[in-house]
C-alpha cells in the first residue's frame, strides 16, 4: 500500500457528509436514467446523446470518488472523442438505420440480464465488506502519473502498441478500393459484387 | 463517510446489466457497440470504488487502461461496421448471409 492517497476530506462536518451522500445518489439516479434511456432508444443518435449525459455523470462520480484525473479523461475521451466519433459514423450511413428492432429472442436475453443482476446483487450484499463506508480520499494527478510510469510503464507501452495496431487495421479497413482491386473482388466473388460495388462508389 | 461500498457496486451492476441487455437484445450493430461501451463504463465505476475502498492506486491505473482499450475497440468496431455496410448495405447482423449455403 502506498501513501499516495491524501486524506483531504477528513475534517468534514456531518452536514457535508450527508451532502456527499446526496450527491452520490443523485448522480446514480442520473447515470441509471440516462443509460436506461440510451439502451432503449430506437434511433442511435438519440442513444448516443443520452449516453453522453451518462458519461458526464460518471465523470462527476469519479471526481467524487477521488479520481480527478480519471474524471477529466472520462470527459475528454469518452464523452468527447468516442461519442463524437460514433455520431459521425452514424452520419456516414446513407439511410437512417433506425428501423431495425430487437432480435426475436429478446425475451431470453433480458431474462439473462435480470438473472445476472440478481446474482450480482446477492453476491455484493452477502459479502460482509460491502457495508464498509468509503472514506474520502483524493489521488492527486501528479502522484497518479508518477505511480503509473513507475510501476506500469510497460503496460503503457503495450497500450501504445495496441493503438498502433488499431490504427493500421482501421486504415486498412477504411481504404477505398480502386478499380483494379474492385475488379479482382468481382471475379473472386460474383455474388457480392452486385451490392458491394455500387456502395463503394457512394 | 460518503456511501457504503455495496451501493457503488450496486450502481455498477445495474449499469452493467443494462449494457448486457443492450448488447444481446438489440439488432443494430451500432447499438451493440454502445452496449459494450456501457459495460466498460460500469466496470470502470467498480474499479474506482474498489481503489477508494482499499486505498490502492492499481484500480485507477486499470481504469486508465480500460479507457484506452475502449477507445481502440470502439474505433475499430465502427470501422468494421462501416466496412460491412459498404459491402452489404445493411447494419443488421441477420442480413449477413454471404456465407450461408
Amino acid at each position: 500500500m502506498l501513501p499516495i492517497f491524501q486524506y483531504s476530506m477528513k475534517t468534514l462536518l456531518e452536514v457535508e457528509v450527508t451532502l456527499y451522500a446526496a450527491i452520490f445518489y443523485l448522480l446514480g439516479i442520473i447515470i441509471l436514467t440516462a443509460t436506461g434511456l440510451a439502451v432503449t432508444r430506437r434511433q442511435p443518435v438519440h442513444a448516443v446523446l443520452y449516453l453522453i449525459v451518462a458519461f458526464l455523470g460518471t465523470a462527476a462520480l469519479f471526481f467524487m470518488l477521488g479520481a480527478p484525473l480519471l474524471a477529466v479523461f472520462m470527459v475528454i475521451i469518452y464523452a468527447g472523442a468516442i461519442m463524437v466519433l460514433v455520431l459521425f459514423v452514424i452520419m456516414l450511413f446513407q439511410r437512417s438505420p433506425h428501423e431495425i428492432g430487437l432480435v426475436p429472442q429478446w425475451g431470453p436475453a433480458t431474462l439473462l440480464g435480470a438473472v445476472f443482476l440478481a446474482v450480482a446483487v446477492i453476491m455484493v450484499f452477502k459479502d460482509p465488506g460491502s457495508g464498509i463506508v468509503l472514506q474520502g480520499a483524493v489521488a492527486q494527478p501528479r502522484d497518479f502519473g508518477r505511480f503509473l510510469f513507475d510501476r506500469y510503464w510497460l503496460a503503457v507501452e503495450i497500450v501504445s502498441i495496441l493503438f498502433l495496431v488499431a490504427l493500421v487495421a482501421i486504415i486498412h479497413l477504411g481504404k477505398r478500393r480502386d478499380a483494379g482491386d474492385n475488379e479482382r473482388e468481382r471475379r473472386v466473388n460474383p455474388i457480392r459484387s452486385s451490392t458491394g460495388a455500387s456502395d463503394l462508389t457512394g | 463517510m460518503i456511501v457504503p461500498l455495496g451501493h457503488v457496486f450496486l450502481l455498477a451492476g445495474l449499469v452493467f446489466a443494462m449494457g448486457l441487455v443492450c448488447l444481446v437484445a438489440r439488432r443494430n450493430l451500432i447499438m451493440t457497440l454502445i452496449g459494450v461501451e456501457v459495460m466498460m463504463n460500469a466496470a470502470a465505476i467498480a474499479f474506482v470504488a474498489a481503489a477508494l475502498r482499499w486505498h490502492l492506486m492499481e484500480g485507477q491505473a486499470f481504469v486508465l487502461f480500460i479507457l484506452a482499450v475502449a477507445a481502440a475497440e470502439i474505433s475499430l468496431g465502427l470501422a468494421l461496421v462501416v466496412g460491412l455496410y459498404r459491402r452489404t448495405g445493411s447494419i443488421d447482423p441477420d442480413r449477413y448471409d454471404i456465407l450461408k449455403w
